[in-house]
C-alpha cells in the first residue's frame, strides 16, 4: 500500500533522522525495566520457599479462569466491566504496540499472518479495542474524580492517598490510545488527500474519526501529527512500562504469576516452615514471621501483586466493624516496605528484626477471624490468612500475645478445652438424653461404634451450645445411626489454635485426637461444628482417619432417602421468614452452600429468603473458638451487623448450621434489641424439632 | 542486677471443683491441674523486663516436690535464666514462716541484689514476702505494682485502698511482693518450655542450705490447719428471678425498701 505521508523510520528533523530515537528509546527503556525487575525480584529470592510448583494443569486452568476470563472482576459490576474492558483492550493492543515500536525502525514491518484476512479482522479489533479502553479509561476517570466510591479512599491512619497513581496511569493510557490512533488516522486522512487507496481504518473508532477531522488540514499539520503521535506513544509505552513496577500497575505484570501461583486448596494452613516435617519442628530456630524475610516469596509476590482494589477491605468483617484490620493495607504496607528496604537505586537497607510494631500492629493481626471473604474476592489470587497466622506464630513465640488469650491458651493446653474444664464433664452435655437412649462413649479400647459424633470443646461445655450436641445426637439416633463419642478422649480440635498461632499445642491436640478416633474403631466421623469439619478435612489430612461429615451433608442424604423424615411448620411456623447464613468454615472454607438450604427447604411450609450477603460473601459472625475470647477494639459487632442485614432482607428467623454463630447471632440479638423480632436457631435444633419419630 | 524471684506452684482454682478430702484438713488434689501463681507471673516479668533493661540475670526459687520444676521450667521459658529447686522431705509441712526460712537460706547462697515474690498466693497469707525481709533484715515494700531502677536504690510505687498511689524508695538489696497489673505478663507455649526442657535446675535438700531438718516441716511449723470446710449457705442471700426488666424492677424495690435508693 503506497503512503503519503513519511513514516518514522524515514523521517528527519533538523536534519537528524528520528530512526535514531525509533531504536534508543526501546533499548534504553528494555535495559532499564530489565534492571527494575532484577531489583524487584530480590526480596523474593531472600524470601522463605514456598511450594507452588505442584498440579501445574490445575493452575493453568486457575490462570484461564481468574487471570484470563476475569472470573472474579463482574462481582463488582461496574468496576468489573471497565477492568475488562481495559484488560482485553490491553492484550489485543500489545500485539498493535510491539508492531508500532518496530514499524518505527522498519517501516513495513507486518507480523507474520498479519498481513491476510487475518490481519484485516485483528486490524479492525484493535481499532475498536483502542475505542473502547479510551472510553473505560474516561468513565473510569469520572468514577475516580466525582463518584470516589468508597473502598478506593485512604483511612488517615494508613497514609496518603494515591489517587493521584491511579488518575496518572489512567492518562498515560488515554494518550496512548489517542496517539495511536491519531498516528493512523494522520496517516489514512492523507492517502485520502493524495488520491491514494486508504488503509482501512475501522467506522467510528477514534482513527476514523481523527482521519474525519483532519481531512482538510495541510498536509505538513498531518505529516507533524504522524511523527509526533509515534513518538508521544513510543515514550509513554515504554515510561508506562518502567511505571508498572513502581507502585499497584506493578499488578499488569504481576498478577498472571500471582494466579498461576495461588493457593489450590481451600480451608487448610501451611505448615510452620515447607520442607520441614512436624518431628523436626522442634529443632527450628524460629516459628512464624517475625523479619520481613519469613514471609515466602508467594507473601512478597502477593504484596507486589495488590492494585489497591479495596475489594477485599469491603468484604472483610473486621473492617467493616471498625477493627484495626484492613487486609488490603496488609498487602500495601507489605509492599512500600519491600520498595524502601530494597530500593531500585541504591544500597538494600537491613530489615528490622521483628516486623510487628513496625509495619503491623499487634491489635492488627489478632482482629483477623480468618473467615476468608478476603481471599474469596481478590480477583487476582492474593492470600492473607496464612500471613496473619504466620505474624501469629512470630509473636506467639515471642510470648508477645493478648491476655484475654493467655488464659484459653493454658487451658486448652492443660484439659483440652478453653475454659479449662474438667475433663471428665466433657459429655455432660449427654445426661439429658439418657432418659431417652443412651450415647456411647468410646473411651475404653473395644467399645467401637460405626459413626464417631466429634462433638469439640466449646459445644461440649457451653450451656448454650450444648442444645445443638443434644439435637445432633438425637438426629443420629433417630435416623438409626450406630454412633458414639469420645467423652474425655476428645481434646479441643484445634481449628483456632493452629490459625491463633500456636502450631504446637495444635500438634499436641491433634495427634491425641488422631489417636482416639483411630481408637474408636469408627468407620465415619460426623460434626455439627463446621470448625472441627474443617480442621479434620483440611489440616489433619492424616490418612488414617475415616472420612468427615457435616451435619447438614448427613442430613441432606438422610432427608432424601427417607431415613428422616420431617413434619410440616404448624401456623405459627408458617408465618415466619427463614434466612439461612453460611458459616465461614462451611461456605467459603468447605463450599458447602446447598445441603443446609436443601435441608431447611426440606420442611413444608418454610419459607426461606436469602440475604444479600449470603454463600461466598457470607458475613463473618464474630468467629469461633478462641476468637470467642479475644476482646478487640471495635464498633460494633459482626454479629449485631449480621442481624441487622437479615432484618434488613425481611427475615424473622437465622438458621445457621455452626454452634458459633449461633452464639454470636443470638448475642447479636440482644445486643440489637430485637429480642422477641428475631429468632437464631440452628440447623441441628430446627431438623430435631421437627423431626417426626 | 542480679534477682532472685520466689514462686509457687498452686492449683489452678478457676474451673476445678474443689471437693474437701476425707480428713477434712485439705482439698482432694487427684483431678486438679496446676499452674504458677499468678501474681507470681507478673514478677517474674517484672524482672525480665528490668533484667532487660538494666543487665544483669533472674533466678526463680521454689520449695516443693519434683512436680514443681515444671513452674521454674514455665518461668525459665518466659526468661529467667536459672531455676533452683529446694526439696527435702524435711520441708513438708512448712508453715509461712517455714518457707521464709528456707528461702533466706536460698538467698544467702547467691548473691542477689533484689528479691520478689507475688503479693499472695493460693492460700491468701501474703505472709512469705514480709518474714523473709524480717528474717534477712531487708527493707521490704509491699503490693508493688511499678518499680523505677536508681543507683543502690529503687523507685516503687504502691497500690492503696481507694485506688490511690504512693511512691517510695528503697534500698537495695530489699524484699519487694509484687501486685498484679504491674505489667502483662508473656504468653509462654509449648515450644518455649521444651526448649528449656533440658537445662539443669539445681535441687538444694536441707543440708545443702545448711538447716537444721528439725527448724523447718511440720514439726517446726508454729501455725497448723486444723480444719477446712466449705461454709453453709446463710440467711440472707437471695436469688433474684424472672426476666431482666422483672429482675431489674425487684432489685429497685429491694433496695428503696432497704433505703438504699430514694
Amino acid at each position: 500500500m503506497e503512503h503519503a505521508l513519511i513514516s518514522p523510520a524515514a523521517y528527519t528533523i533538523f536534519g537528524i533522522p528520528t530512526v535514531i530515537f525509533s531504536v534508543l528509546i526501546p533499548i534504553v527503556a528494555v535495559a532499564l525495566f530489565a534492571y527494575i525487575i532484577a531489583k524487584r525480584l530480590a526480596p523474593l529470592v531472600k524470601a522463605r520457599p514456598d511450594e507452588r510448583f505442584d498440579r501445574p494443569g490445575k493452575r493453568v486452568f486457575d490462570v484461564l479462569k481468574i487471570w484470563l476470563a476475569q472470573w472474579r472482576h463482574p462481582r463488582y459490576m461496574t468496576a468489573g466491566v471497565i477492568h475488562i474492558v481495559i484488560f482485553f483492550g490491553f492484550l489485543i493492543l500489545s500485539i498493535r504496540s510491539t508492531e508500532m515500536v518496530i514499524k518505527g525502525i522498519s517501516e513495513g514491518f507486518v507480523f507474520p499472518g498479519l498481513n491476510t484476512w487475518l490481519g484485516d479482522v485483528y486490524y479492525a479489533l484493535k481499532d475498536y479495542a483502542a475505542t473502547a479502553v479510551f472510553i473505560a479509561v474516561v468513565v473510569a476517570f469520572v468514577r475516580r474524580v466525582w463518584f470516589k466510591p468508597a473502598r478506593y479512599a485512604y483511612p488517615e491512619s494508613y497514609g496518603e492517598d494515591h489517587t493521584w497513581e491511579a488518575l496518572l496511569v489512567l492518562g498515560f493510557i488515554a494518550i496512548l490510545m489517542v496517539t495511536e490512533s491519531l498516528y493512523e488516522g494522520a496517516a489514512v486522512a492523507a492517502q485520502l488527500q493524495a488520491g491514494l487507496t486508504p488503509d482501512f481504518l475501522a467506522p467510528l473508532t477514534l482513527g476514523w474519526l481523527f482521519k474525519l477531522m483532519l481531512a482538510d488540514s495541510a498536509r505538513a499539520t498531518m505529516q507533524s501529527l504522524h511523527i509526533w503521535s509515534y513518538y508521544i506513544h513510543d515514550i509513554i509505552f515504554f515510561t508506562f512500562l518502567c511505571f508498572l513496577p513502581l507502585g499497584k500497575h506493578f499488578h499488569v505484570i504481576t498478577s498472571i504469576f500471582n494466579v498461576y501461583f495461588m493457593r489450590l486448596d481451600k480451608g487448610n494452613i501451611r505448615p510452620v516452615r515447607y520442607g520441614v516435617d512436624e518431628q523436626a519442628l522442634d529443632d527450628l530456630e524460629s516459628f512464624g514471621v517475625k523479619r520481613f524475610e519469613d514471609f515466602t516469596w508467594k507473601d512478597i509476590l502477593d504484596f507486589y501483586t495488590c492494585a489497591d482494589c479495596g475489594r477485599c477491605s469491603d468484604n472483610c468483617p473486621a473492617n467493616t466493624v471498625g477493627r484495626p484490620l484492613s487486609p488490603r493495607f496488609i498487602s500495601l504496607k507489605g509492599r512500600d516496605y519491600a520498595f524502601e528496604h530494597y530500593p531500585i537505586f541504591g544500597d538494600f537497607i537491613k530489615t528490622d528484626d521483628n516486623i510487628m510494631g513496625k509495619i503491623y500492629s499487634e491489635d492488627e493481626i489478632w482482629s483477623c477471624t480468618t473467615c476468608g471473604a478476603c481471599e474469596q474476592e481478590c480477583p487476582i489470587g492474593i492470600e492473607y490468612i496464612n500471613k496473619i497466622v504466620d505474624m501469629r506464630r512470630g509473636m506467639i513465640e515471642e510470648g508477645n500475645v493478648p491476655q484475654s488469650l493467655q488464659k484459653p491458651l493454658q487451658s486448652l493446653e492443660k484439659r483440652g478445652n478453653p475454659y479449662g474444664k474438667m475433663e471428665k464433664k466433657r459429655a455432660e452435655w449427654s445426661k439429658e438424653l439418657s432418659e431417652e437412649f443412651e450415647i456411647k462413649v468410646l473411651e475404653k479400647k473395644g467399645t467401637t461404634a460405626d459413626t464417631l459424633y466429634f462433638v469439640d470443646s466449646v459445644t461440649s461445655y457451653d450451656e448454650r451450645m450444648q442444645s445443638v450436641a443434644q439435637a445432633t445426637a438425637r438426629i443420629l439416633q433417630s435416623a438409626g445411626i450406630d454412633f458414639g463419642m469420645l467423652g474425655k478422649n476428645e481434646k479441643d480440635s484445634g481449628n483456632e489454635v493452629r490459625r491463633f498461632g500456636e502450631e504446637m499445642l495444635y500438634q499436641e491436640l491433634k495427634n491425641n485426637n488422631i489417636e482416639a478416633i483411630v481408637n474408636s474403631g469408627a468407620k465415619r466421623i460426623v460434626t455439627a461444628d463446621p470448625h472441627a469439619y474443617n480442621v479434620i478435612k483440611n489440616d489433619y489430612n492424616s490418612p488414617d482417619l475415616p472420612p468427615v461429615e457435616h451435619i447438614s451433608q448427613f442430613l441432606q442424604n438422610n432427608i432424601s432417602n427417607g431415613k428422616i423424615q420431617l413434619n410440616s411448620l404448624d401456623e405459627e411456623g408458617r408465618q415466619k421468614v427463614f434466612t439461612y447464613h453460611d458459616p465461614c468454615y462451611l461456605g467459603r472454607h468447605n463450599d458447602i452452600y446447598d445441603a443446609p438450604r436443601a435441608v431447611i427447604d426440606a420442611i413444608a411450609g418454610a419459607n426461606r429468603i436469602e440475604m444479600t450477603r449470603s454463600r461466598d460473601r457470607s458475613f463473618c459472625c464474630g468467629g469461633g473458638g478462641l476468637m470467642l475470647f479475644y476482646e478487640p477494639e471495635e464498633d460494633e459487632r459482626m454479629g449485631v451487623r449480621r442481624v441487622k442485614m437479615a432484618r434488613e432482607a425481611g427475615a424473622t428467623v437465622i438458621v445457621t448450621a455452626c454452634p458459633f454463630c449461633l452464639t454470636n447471632i443470638e448475642d447479636g440479638i440482644k445486643v440489637a434489641g430485637l429480642e422477641g423480632q428475631m429468632e437464631v436457631i440452628d440447623l441441628c435444633e430446627l431438623v430435631a424439632q421437627q423431626m417426626r419419630h | 542486677m542480679e534477682i532472685l524471684v520466689c514462686v509457687k506452684r498452686v492449683p489452678d482454682t478457676a474451673e476445678n471443683e474443689i471437693e474437701i478430702n476425707s480428713e477434712g484438713n485439705d482439698i482432694e488434689r487427684d483431678d486438679l491441674v496446676y499452674s504458677v501463681n499468678e501474681w507470681d507471673n507478673y514478677a517474674v516479668e517484672e524482672a525480665i523486663q528490668m533484667v532487660d533493661k538494666h543487665g544483669g540475670s533472674v533466678t526463680v526459687v521454689t520449695v516443693g516436690d519434683e512436680e514443681s520444676e515444671e513452674v521454674l521450667r514455665r518461668e525459665m521459658a518466659m526468661g529467667a535464666e536459672n531455676g533452683l529447686l529446694l526439696t527435702d522431705d524435711a520441708f513438708e509441712g512448712s508453715d509461712g514462716r517455714g518457707i521464709a526460712a528456707l528461702l533466706k537460706a536460698a538467698v544467702e547462697k547467691g548473691n542477689y541484689d533484689l528479691i520478689m515474690t507475688g503479693a499472695q498466693a493460693d492460700e491468701g497469707y501474703a505472709q512469705v514476702g514480709g518474714m523473709l525481709a524480717a528474717m534477712l533484715d531487708y527493707p521490704y515494700a509491699s503490693l508493688v505494682n511499678m518499680i523505677e531502677v536508681g543507683d543502690g536504690k529503687l523507685k516503687v510505687g504502691r497500690e492503696i485502698e481507694g485506688g490511690n498511689m504512693e511512691v517510695n524508695e528503697i534500698d537495695l538489696p530489699c524484699v519487694l511482693s509484687i501486685q498484679t497489673g504491674i505489667n502483662e505478663p508473656r504468653y509462654v507455649g509449648i515450644r518455649g518450655i521444651r526448649k528449656v526442657a533440658s537445662v539443669e535446675i539445681p535441687t538444694l535438700g536441707a543440708s545443702d542450705l545448711g538447716l537444721d531438718a528439725g527448724s523447718v516441716g511440720e514439726d517446726a511449723a508454729r501455725v497448723k490447719r486444723i480444719d477446712y470446710f466449705v461454709p453453709e449457705m446463710g440467711e440472707g442471700a437471695e436469688m433474684l428471678e424472672g426476666s431482666t426488666d422483672e429482675i431489674i424492677d425487684k432489685l429497685i424495690e429491694l433496695l428503696k425498701s432497704k433505703g438504699g435508693i430514694k
